[in-house]
């Protein structure tokens, strides 16, 4: 990652996720009431309201469903991303690759990067074919 | 309740600068009160509704209200980005047909040209998980248009097509910052801003501002400027909710669009002249698909069709030239879309992008964040 990445803020509500992630986990959200899970994480399920949720850990594999790599700027080039985890939500991110060498529908994988004095962020790498 | 034919547009003004380092966003919004009113042929006390929304300086409606001198008896500060003005004409039609109101002033004005850009919203709660990846509006919109692309095989040759039909229409707009007619290979050959949008896919930045005018059906009757009436509308908020409704190729405007259609009582087929949100290329073809003037993934090939082009193809849009080429007042285009489909229905467009006796229009627009979380709002307004 050649861009300096703005620490997180973490939160009351949050602040398990970013402990986590100084891990190396990824954590969703998921509602006890309704089965559903969601990403990023709240203390109250986005589809029922129901405050009984609890944090999961996430496999870290998914697909990429779309991209853009900014060309432009001091911090260029960085690709922006959805990632589908296999559990289901996507997660809004960056791919930590070469530009040319990603696309949508590719496999990818969690990896956490550093920030500015903060918790690292989590970010992804495609899946090598022999890995 | 409908609001259909409870409230009229009396005035539409657009600021005519697009850079102004020597005034205040306060005074820009004076100047097209002023603007509006005059276009109207009415005057500051006439006045008893305010809407604005975040280009307002201060606090809600309060400072500028007072900044004004204006005395309300109703205020709306809705906020869904660049769609808010389009919004506002719906709800000040409300506030109308309930009688909290009889002549609403809507204002927007800044200028990102001349001042430090304010930042994104730091307390949301999104933003300690999405302000790190470095998002701007481009690789959000980048990504919309890189998914359109995947799953309906839309060509940036088809998007060119959008910034073409736009500046075919902003050479005879003396005020619009881009007048240079250009081609699709010169859309092609403009610098890549985030994959796969180029510069000439992108908007303008301009300093400016726009007003208009929502009144009483007596009110309207009793001015000299044609009739135009609000006939139906429609709004609608999308974001990924949790990550588990993520679809970047169909906006909110599936939602507002068909509201508003369904409240007017006419089908897209209908309409004679569309102001479409234009922030990017990507923007108007995903609009133009959710507001059913053709089916999901046929968008590359309606507007490869030159179906844009006044004079030319079955659906002229942005006959000012658009934020693609025109003004794009404080990145939120929205008042700008109303007042051009208001110029269009009174006959005082440009003569050679006017639409011959033009009684059916559409001013839709998008809000926020394609990408991430938008707003999206849809006026049908009639000549009558």
């Amino acid at each position: 990652m050649t861009r300096t990445v703005p620490a997180p803020e973490p939160n009351v509500e949050t602040q398990p996720f970013w402990d986590a992630a100084a891990q190396g986990k990824l954590l969703i959200r998921r509602c006890n009431a309704c089965g559903e899970p969601h990403y990023y994480p709240r203390a109250l399920c986005p589809f029922c309201l129901s405050a009984d949720t609890r944090w999961e850990e996430a496999g870290g594999t998914g697909a990429i469903y779309s991209l853009s790599t900014m060309r432009r700027g001091k911090d260029a080039p960085y690709t922006l991303a959805y990632v589908v985890l296999d559990e289901g939500p996507a997660v809004l991110t960056n791919i930590d690759a070469d530009p040319d060498d990603v696309a949508i529908g590719q496999r990818v994988r969690v990896g956490f990067v550093a920030t500015e004095g903060g918790p690292p962020v989590p970010m992804f790498v495609p899946i090598s074919v022999s890995g | 309740m409908t609001i259909r034919n409870k409230a009229f547009i009396a005035g539409a003004w657009e600021h005519p600068t697009r850079l102004a380092p020597d005034k205040t966003t306060p005074q820009l919004h004076a100047e097209c009160a002023a603007g509006v009113l005059a276009d109207a042929g009415l005057s500051l006390t006439d006045v008893d509704g305010y809407f604005c929304a975040g280009d307002a300086p201060g606090f809600g409606g309060l400072s500028m209200i007072d900044y004004l001198g204006l005395q309300v008896r109703h205020v709306d500060s809705t906020d869904t980005g660049g769609s808010s003005y389009i919004l506002h004409v719906s709800h000040a039609a409300q506030a109308i047909a309930a009688g909290h109101c009889s002549v609403a002033l809507i204002t927007l004005a800044g200028r990102p040209r001349s001042e430090p850009f304010r930042g994104m919203r730091m307390n949301a709660p999104e933003t300690p998980f999405e302000h790190w990846v470095g998002a701007t509006t481009h690789n959000s919109y980048g990504m919309c248009a890189a998914r359109h692309m995947h799953e309906h095989g839309t060509t940036p040759e088809q998007l060119a097509w959008i910034k073409v039909a736009a500046s075919t229409h902003a050479q005879h707009n003396e005020h619009a910052m881009l007048r240079d007619v250009v081609s699709v290979e010169d859309v092609l050959a403009s610098p890549m801003i985030s994959d796969p949008l180029r510069r000439l896919d992108c908007c303008v930045v301009s300093d400016g501002g726009g007003a208009l005018l929502v009144v009483a059906p007596e009110i309207a009757k009793s001015l000299k400027r044609p009739l135009v009436a609000v006939r139906g509308a429609g709004e609608a908020v999308k974001g990924p909710r949790g990550g588990m409704n993520l679809d970047l190729t169909t906006s909110a405007a599936a939602v507002s669009g068909p509201a508003a259609f369904a409240e007017a009582g006419v089908s897209p087929a209908d309409i004679q002249y569309a102001s479409i949100y234009d922030s990017f290329t990507i923007t108007v073809l995903i609009q133009l698909e959710d507001l059913g003037f053709c089916a999901k993934g046929a968008g590359g090939r309606f507007v490869a069709d030159r179906n844009l082009i006044s004079g030319v193809g079955a659906l002229p849009f942005n006959t000012d030239g658009g934020g693609l080429c025109n003004s794009h007042p404080t990145n939120r285009g929205g008042i700008t879309k109303v007042i051009e489909a208001v110029r269009q229905l009174r006959g005082e467009a440009h003569p050679a992008v006017q639409v011959p006796n033009c009684g059916l229009a559409v001013a839709t627009g998008i809000g926020g964040a394609l990408g991430q979380r938008h707003g999206a709002a849809t006026l049908i307004l009639e000549r009558q």
